[in-house]
Order: structure tokens, then C-alpha cells, then sequence
């Protein structure tokens, strides 16, 4: 165990439960369950302020005109631009901070730091300070974004009103002031952060297996996190290499998306989405891992098609670099070039509708039980089925000319992420809270705020594929009338999700003070992965005796007899 | 006056747009043959023509109120109102001195046909609030029978199965109904079908896709007239280079403005964008600034407007009428608010409107000129589209 963190003397001895002093525990941490902690917390403060700006979004498109805006733009109601940047700053900024600062220190930070570790029977990851690097750059780089909406962002007011694509030359030539500068380097800062929090995981993914553990015994989970960290190692230099080439145009002179200069601002484009859309499987791999885990336990089933939900990860990450650019069908593409994209891009559908239907083949036969994590999962199965049809009309670029940054876009893209990654943690999160905390959370309460935030999210989102396809763009602070109904019920949608979002709150605190123990396993005999026989919370330091994986375990099977508490 | 437009415009506007879904909605036949789409779109012209000449008489009747309207323009500076900073901002700014249409008696704004080139509000028609738009283009009609005949029911029905299948292992599978859990992990057939039923629905899909894309990227024909959309912070330019170079600056109308001319604010452009009806357009978009995109939902067009580059695609022939479309590439502060109005007249009307903007029509006396120009724009479009 002291081979992980040689010569840091805070924990050199025997006991794993002797913890080092608050701050050298929360700000030096070393412990990927600590760092894991410390990430879940911070994606739960990011996803409020970026779920509070988007309640702001909504309350100013509950109907036509603006409402809002000025107020928060502290500017006269004559002045439309201060009023149109505010909101372009608010899209900016709630993008960057629900894709960068909620959903991946959330899926790949805390699940994947706290449970990574556990499920492949590890002491700690491969990397202990640099993963504590990881954390504090991600939380410097959540503060560089929050810096940039205090400081001119162009003639409209502060802050960076780019989208969360920053695209050239709006964000070069188009915003004078530092707000843009100090948004990229936010990006700058979470992507180092990301770079280094994936080089961590494939090296003690691939190092740090216990005894017997083949890649083929692997949980699913800590799968899409080997998937999901091979992502971000490959796209997120891709990113720091574009937006330093916007940093460069903007402070250096260079020309690289500028036209003037012999630049294109389409190369940005390209290189942007080189990384951006693997980004999004960056996002929703690691919850289709949370997904397996949940739905074979509370089928006590193993999951069905293991392998090929494996290499249908695997699949999904080596595809998801050849599609970029259907991000970018109405750029001027050549007809071959859209043709290849829209081809390549549906080819995705297949390994999804394979994880899709492995997921109801597992459950095809099992025993069921419903409990909070397994509802936020079928929850997920559906919603992600719904957002995912829709990306399959999207790739044909001949239908994209007309829903192009409309609001079918805005719609499919929340189904994908913010019910299908937003599902799949809420889910992972119930699933393991008892792990995590050793305290059991209310049951009910999970339960209450599972119906409202379904009713809710499919209110918000679903009124607006109609909007979408009717022609309503997206980014628009204001419309015309004719889309006032659909706007108005979207919002109302809001409120139901927003109200959703007080049992949880609730019903963390309930658990925190009057929580029963949940003893080792709280799920039952469907909960097979080497977290479960531990403690709960785990000890400070675990397996100083490395479990071993024998050859009647299987893929799904790591606790029979090895466990330190047999469970049969 | 301008209920009176509104209400004779909605009468023949519930014609065409009748014709319009209709001409959506033979799309199976279109699978077919392409016969079928033609004559409509010809009976959509006729419904057009008879339309037209109701709205010749309002546009009669408009023309008198027009110089009335003007005055008005010049007298609303005092009257702050929301859109008009905007307004009032870019025109004083950046309308190098164009002509302003309406004053003539040749020239004057079409009234648009409620519910066609515009969206539906969900109070006027619940169903049309649920979709698209109708379609007025030859590709548009293709487009939009591909998505409700093909993938609306594919993506329905994957959606239905999947909450089915939920259902069923819900009910079915739960821990009272099935206490003793199967231990089956494989099954090659089932895996192999669901490998294969989606690669063939995929199939199927990708046929008229890709079909679709090879018809949105025909060549303009040679005689196709040339508009070039510039997207500027935050207004159209519309240029002619077929026509002297001309460039029309077009900004949103005001609130007051769009109320008075019976059009739907913040889609409605004081100078539309003026082309001839049922002739093909090489629509060319370039930006100025930063990247803009020039769109209108009810031709299923969209393209970027992007600094450094000429984008070029045919529009096919638009019948008569009005149809509205907004920037959708963020551009910064008033996105917003550049809407796009195109507006489709029948070929003296046009040209009437041309001599008006002072061009000149291809073919008069001096015309080297200009086609000189359109085609090293058209080798300027080819270049940017080749790479």
C-alpha cells in the first residue's frame, strides 16, 4: 500500500484508518476516495450554478420580449446589445460549466476516482498527487470561467458571450476585452486537469488489476472509464491546441482563424469538434458503464453480451473521431464530404441499440427490484432511446440543413445528456451514496425526486423538438409569437425539475444525520463487484491484502469465497 | 388597414398551404416518380397566381399608406420601444444610401400569407406547431417526406419498442412476479438480429439521404440568377451581382413596424430579399465580421455566412410569396435579431424592383459588367466549395 505514496509521511503506517488532519486531508489529498469526494462536491456546486443560470434562460423565454436580461445586465431597457450579450454570456457559461464542470468531474472525477480503484481491488490510483493535481486545476479552472463574467467581454457588457464553442472569429476579432482570454483558459486549465485525471486512470487500470483480474473480468464501469479516459487523452490536446490558436489570434497576431491573414475560421471548426464530439461520449460513457453495473444488480443477473458490451464501448470511442463534422453540415461542406459524415455518423446507432437492448436483454429473465438506483436506470434506458432516435435523424445532412442550431438540436442533445448523463449519475449516485457515505438515503425520497425530475426534464425538452422543427434558432434571447406556447410550457417543465432537485438536497441531508448503516452491501446478493465487500464507507486505505480474483469468478462474479465475508 | 391585409392574405394562404401538405405528403408517390411533385408544385402556382392577385389589389391599396408608413419610421426616434435602437442604429450607420423601396408605385412589399414561410403559433393550428414548417422547394418537399415518411415512423417506433420492452420486463420480470433470476448471459441469434435489423434500417434511411444531398448540391443551371447574402453585425446585405452589383441593406423592421405591415416581428426585414419566382437561385453567403448563417425553414435552407469564404447552393424555383428566416450562427450581441425575409415575384415584378434598387437587368445594354463579376464569384464559389 505505502508504494502508492512513498515518502508522504501523512499515511505510512499500518492503520488504514488513521486520517491526516482536515486540511492536509480535503487540500492535499492524496486518497482517490477523498479526491473523489472532493469532485462530487464540486460537480454538485457547478451543476446548481449552471442549472440556476439555465432557470434564468428559461424564465426569459417563458415569453416573447425581454424580460430579465436588463436586470441582470444592471443596463437601461433601450439597451438591446447589453441585454443580447448578457444572455450570450449566460448560454457560454452555462454550456462550459454543465460539460466541464458537472457532468465530467461528476461521471470521470468522483464515480470514476472513488469506484475504479475499488472495483479492480487497487489501494489507490496508479498516481495519487496527480490526481490531486487533477482536482484543484479543475476547480482553478471553474474559478477562471466565474473570473471571466466580471471583466469586458466586448461592446456588450462583461463576461464571454461565444457559445460553448467559442467559435472564430467571434471570439477572436468579435470580443475585445480579457472575459474570452480568461473563459479559454478555464478550458485550458480543466483540460490539463482532464489530460492528466486520464493518464491516471490508464495506467492504473492497466498496473493496478488485483490477481486475476483479466481485462475480459473487468466490471463494465471501470470499462468506459478505460474508454472514456483514451477519449480525453486523444481529443482534449486537440482542444488545447485550437483554443491556444485562438489565444494567439486574439493577443499575438497570429492569423490562424482569420481570413485576412490566410486563416479559416472553419479550421477551428474542424479542430473543435475533432474534439467535441468525442466529447460527448466522453460524457455518457462512463453512466452506460453505471448503467451495466446498476441494472445487473438489481436483476441479479450478470449482464448480458459482456463482451460485446465492452468492444461496443470500445466501438462507440473509435468511431466517435470519424464523425466530426456533422456538427458542421451547413459550413459549406463538399457533397462527398457530407455524404461520408452522414454514412459514418448513423453508424453509431449500432453499437448503441447493442448496449440498448443488452440492457433489457440483462434484465430479460431477472428478478427485478426497484429500487432508486434501478428506476433512475430504466429512466435512462428510455430517455437516452428517445435522445438517441433523434441523433439518428440529425446525421442525415440533407434533414440538418433545416434543424441546424434550432432548438431540435438543443432537444436531442439534453435528451442525450442532460436525462441520459444526468440519469446515469443520479442513478450511480443513489446506487453507491450508501458506499460512499455509510449512510443509507431515503428511498421515498430518491423515488419522489426520480418522478419529478422525469416529468420535468420531458417537459423542458420535449416541447422543444417542436419548436425546432417550426424553425425556432437556437441562442436566441427572444422570438417571435408564434413560438410563445411551446417556449412558455418548456418552462414550466423548469420549475417541476428545479422543485425535483429539493428531495435530493433533502434527502442527502436526511442520510447524512439520520441514515441507517447500510452494512457492507446494501443491494443484496445482485451486488457482485469488490466494493461490496468492503465497509461502508470503505477504510481510509483498503485491500492492503489485495483481493484475489480466482478462476470460478467471472466477469460478473469478484466476491464469491474471496470476500473477506463470504456471501453465500 | 392592416387587418384588412392580415384577414385576405390568411384566405388564400389557407389554400396554398393546404396545397403545400398536401404536396408534403406525396412523398410515397414522389418515391416513385418525380411527375407527380412537378404538377403539384404547378397547382401550387396556380393557387399562387390567383393569390396574387388579391394581393396585387392590397399592394395597391398599401402602396398609397406607404410614404404614411415612412413618415412614421422618421418620427419613432423619440419613442424608444424595444428593437428600436437596433433599428434605427443600423440604418443610420450602415445604409449606404439604397434606394428605400416602397415609394414607387412599380415596387411594394408583399403582404405575407399567414401560416406560409412563417411559423404557426400553437393557438392557430395545434398540429402545425408540431412540426415543420410547409415546404416550397422541390428538395424542401423531398426533405420533409423523407422525415415524416421515414424517419418519423422508424424513430417512433424504435422508441415505442424500447418503452415497451421496458414495460414488459418491468411487469413481467419483477421480483414478485419472477423471484428466481435466470442465469442466461448469451444468446449469439439475438445478438447477431440486433446487430443486423439496425444496419438495415440504417440502409434504408441512408438511400433517400444521400439521395437528398446529391439533389441539394445540383449545379446552379447557367441562367440561374445570382443573390449573394453578406452576414453582417447584425443586418443582410443581399447583393445582385447579376443585376450591377447592387446590395440591399436589410434590417429587422420594429415591432411597430411589423404591426403595421400585418408581418410577424422579428422575422420581418425592412428591404427583403427580392428574387424571381419559380426561377432557380445561386444562393452565394459570405460573412463580413464574424460567421453568420442565412436560413429560412420553409425552403430547407441553410447555409453559413462565413468571413474568408463563398458559399454557394442552388435554391430551386420559390413560388410567389413571402417566406422568413433567421441568422443561426451565434454572431454575437443582437443574433437575434437579423431576420431574413425572401420574397419570390413573378419576373416583371422583379425586374421592376431591379431598376428600382438602380440595376440593371442581364442582357440590357450594359451588362459585361456584372456577368464578369457573377462569374468570378461563381470560380470564387467553386474554389471554396472544392477544398
Amino acid at each position: 500500500m505505502a508504494t502508492t505514496a512513498e515518502g508522504f509521511d501523512v499515511h505510512h503506517d499500518d492503520h488504514a484508518d488513521h486520517t491526516p488532519s482536515f486540511f492536509a486531508r480535503w487540500f492535499m489529498s492524496t486518497n482517490h476516495k477523498d479526491i473523489g469526494t472532493l469532485y462530487l462536491i464540486f460537480a454538485i456546486f457547478a451543476g446548481v450554478v449552471g442549472g440556476a443560470i439555465s432557470g434564468i434562460m428559461r424564465a426569459e423565454l417563458a415569453e416573447p420580449g425581454i424580460q430579465y436580461l436588463h436586470w441582470w445586465a444592471n443596463s437601461s431597457p433601450e439597451d438591446l446589445a447589453a441585454a443580447g450579450h448578457m444572455w450570450n454570456v449566460f448560454i457560454t457559461a452555462h454550456g462550459l460549466i454543465m460539460v466541464f464542470f458537472m457532468v465530467m468531474p461528476a461521471m470521470i472525477g468522483g464515480f470514476g476516482n472513488w469506484f475504479v480503484p475499488l472495483m479492480i481491488g487497487a489501494p489507490d490510483m496508479a498516481f495519487p498527487r496527480m490526481n490531486n493535481v487533477s482536482f484543484w486545476l479543475t476547480v482553478v479552472g471553474f474559478c477562471s470561467l466565474l473570473f471571466s463574467l466580471f471583466v469586458p467581454g466586448g461592446a456588450g457588457g462583461n463576461g464571454a458571450g461565444v457559445g460553448w464553442t467559442v467559435y472564430a472569429p467571434l471570439s477572436t476579432t468579435g470580443s475585445v476585452g480579457p472575459a474570452v482570454d480568461f473563459a479559454i483558459f478555464s478550458l485550458h486549465l480543466a483540460g490539463a486537469g482532464s489530460i492528466l485525471g486520464a493518464t491516471n486512470f490508464i495506467t492504473t487500470i492497466f498496473n493496478m488489476r488485483a490477481p486475476g483480474m483479466t481485462l475480459h473480468k473487468m466490471p463494465l464501469f471501470v470499462w468506459s472509464v478505460l474508454v472514456t479516459a483514451f477519449l480525453l487523452l486523444l481529443a482534449l490536446p486537440v482542444l488545447a491546441a485550437a483554443i491556444t490558436m485562438l489565444l494567439t489570434d486574439r493577443n499575438f497576431g497570429t492569423t490562424f482563424f482569420d481570413p485576412a491573414g490566410g486563416g479559416d475560421p472553419v479550421l477551428y471548426q474542424h479542430l473543435f469538434w475533432f474534439f467535441g464530439h468525442p466529447e460527448v461520449y466522453i460524457m455518457i460513457l462512463p453512466g452506460f458503464g453505471m448503467i451495466s453495473q446498476i441494472v445487473a444488480t438489481f436483476s441479479r443477473k450478470p449482464v448480458f453480451g459482456y463482451l460485446g458490451m465492452a468492444y461496443a464501448m470500445v466501438a462507440i470511442g473509435v468511431v466517435g473521431f470519424i464523425v466530426w463534422a456533422h456538427h458542421m453540415y451547413t459550413v459549406g461542406l463538399d457533397v462527398n464530404t457530407k455524404m461520408y459524415f452522414t454514412a459514418a455518423t448513423m453508424v453509431i446507432a449500432v453499437p448503441t441499440g447493442v448496449k440498448i437492448f443488452s440492457w433489457i436483454a440483462t434484465m430479460w429473465g431477472g428478478s427485478l427490484e426497484f429500487k432508486s438506483p434501478m428506476v433512475w436506470s430504466l429512466g435512462f434506458i428510455f430517455l437516452f432511446t428517445v435522445g438517441g432516435v433523434t441523433g439518428v435523424v440529425l446525421a442525415n445532412g440533407g434533414i440538418d440543413d433545416n434543424l441546424h442550431d434550432t432548438y431540435y438540436v438543443v432537444a436531442h442533445f439534453h435528451y442525450v445528456l442532460s436525462m441520459g448523463a444526468v440519469f446515469s449519475m443520479f442513478a450511480g449516485f443513489y446506487y453507491w451514496f450508501p458506499k460512499m457515505s455509510g449512510r443509507m438515503h431515503s428511498e421515498m425520497l430518491s423515488h419522489i425526486h426520480f418522478w419529478l425530475f422525469f416529468i420535468g426534464v420531458n417537459v423542458v425538452f420535449f416541447p422543444q423538438h417542436f419548436l425546432g422543427m417550426q424553425g425556432m434558432p437556437r441562442r436566441y434571447p427572444d422570438y417571435a409569437e408564434a413560438f410563445a406556447f411551446w417556449h412558455e410550457i418548456s418552462t414550466i417543465g423548469y420549475w417541476i425539475t428545479a422543485a425535483s432537485l429539493l428531495p435530493f438536497f433533502v434527502n442527502i441531508g436526511y442520510a447524512l444525520f439520520a441514515g441507517k448503516r447500510p452494512g457492507n452491501n446494501p443491494w443484496g446478493e445482485g451486488a457482485t463487484t469488490l466494493e461490496w465487500t468492503l465497509t461502508s464507507p470503505p477504510p481510509f486505505h483498503q485491500f492492503e491484502t489485495l483481493p484475489v480474483i480466482e478462476d470460478h469468478h467471472d466477469y460478473h462474479d469478484h466476491s464469491s469465497d474471496a470476500a473477506p465475508q463470504p456471501a453465500e | 388597414m392592416a387587418n384588412g391585409k392580415r384577414n385576405a392574405g390568411g384566405k388564400a394562404g389557407a389554400m396554398s398551404a393546404i396545397c403545400a401538405r398536401w404536396r408534403g405528403n406525396e412523398f410515397a408517390g414522389l418515391m416513385g416518380s418525380n411527375f407527380k411533385l412537378n404538377r403539384h408544385i404547378d397547382m401550387g402556382q396556380t393557387f399562387g397566381r390567383m393569390k396574387h392577385i388579391l394581393i396585387a389589389l392590397f399592394a395597391a391599396f398599401a402602396a398609397l399608406a406607404a410614404p404614411a408608413a415612412l413618415a412614421q419610421d422618421a418620427a419613432i426616434e423619440e419613442e424608444p420601444a424595444r428593437g428600436e435602437v437596433l433599428y434605427e442604429d443600423a440604418t443610420a450607420a450602415d445604409n449606404p444610401g439604397v434606394p428605400e423601396g416602397g415609394a414607387s408605385e412599380a415596387y411594394s412589399p408583399m403582404a405575407p400569407t399567414e401560416g406560409k414561410g412563417m411559423p404557426t403559433a400553437y393557438q392557430d393550428d395545434a398540429l402545425a406547431s408540431m412540426t415543420f414548417q410547409d415546404q416550397y422547394t422541390e428538395t424542401g418537399a423531398y426533405a420533409l417526406g423523407m422525415h415524416n415518411y421515414i424517419l418519423m415512423p422508424i424513430i417512433t417506433l424504435i422508441s415505442l419498442f424500447v418503452l415497451g420492452l421496458l414495460l414488459y420486463v418491468i411487469v413481467r420480470y419483477s421480483r414478485r412476479a419472477h423471484p428466481v433470476p435466470s442465469k442466461t448471459t448469451h444468446n449469439t441469434a439475438i445478438e447477431v438480429i440486433w446487430t443486423i435489423v439496425p444496419v438495415l434500417l440504417l440502409v434504408v434511411i441512408a438511400v433517400p439521404s444521400i439521395s437528398l444531398l446529391a439533389q441539394q448540391y445540383k449545379t446552379p443551371p447557367e441562367d440561374a440568377v445570382t443573390v449573394k447574402a453578406i452576414g453582417y453585425q447584425w443586418y443582410w446585405g443581399y447583393e445582385y451581382p447579376d443585376h450591377g452589383g447592387f446590395e440591399v441593406i436589410s434590417n429587422m423592421k420594429t415591432a411597430e413596424d411589423a404591426l403595421a405591415d400585418g408581418e410577424p416581428f422579428q422575422l420581418a426585414a425592412d428591404n427583403r430579399m427580392v428574387v424571381p419566382a419559380d426561377t432557380p437561385i445561386r444562393m452565394q453567403t459570405t460573412g463580413a465580421d464574424v460567421i453568420h448563417s442565412f436560413a429560412v425553414p420553409s425552403l430547407w435552407f441553410k447555409q453559413d455566412a462565413i468571413p474568408g469564404r463563398l458559399n454557394e447552393k442552388l435554391i430551386e424555383g420559390i413560388p410567389e410569396g413571402v417566406y422568413y428566416g433567421n441568422c443561426t450562427e451565434l454572431c454575437g450581441t443582437l443574433h437575434g435579431y437579423m431576420p431574413v425575409t425572401v420574397e419570390a415575384l413573378p419576373k416583371e415584378k422583379f425586374e421592376a424592383w431591379v431598376k428600382e434598387q438602380g440595376g440593371t437587368m442581364p442582357g440590357a445594354a450594359e451588362v459585361e459588367q456584372p456577368d464578369a463579376d457573377a462569374d468570378a464569384d461563381a470560380d470564387a464559389a467553386e474554389v471554396a466549395l472544392a477544398d
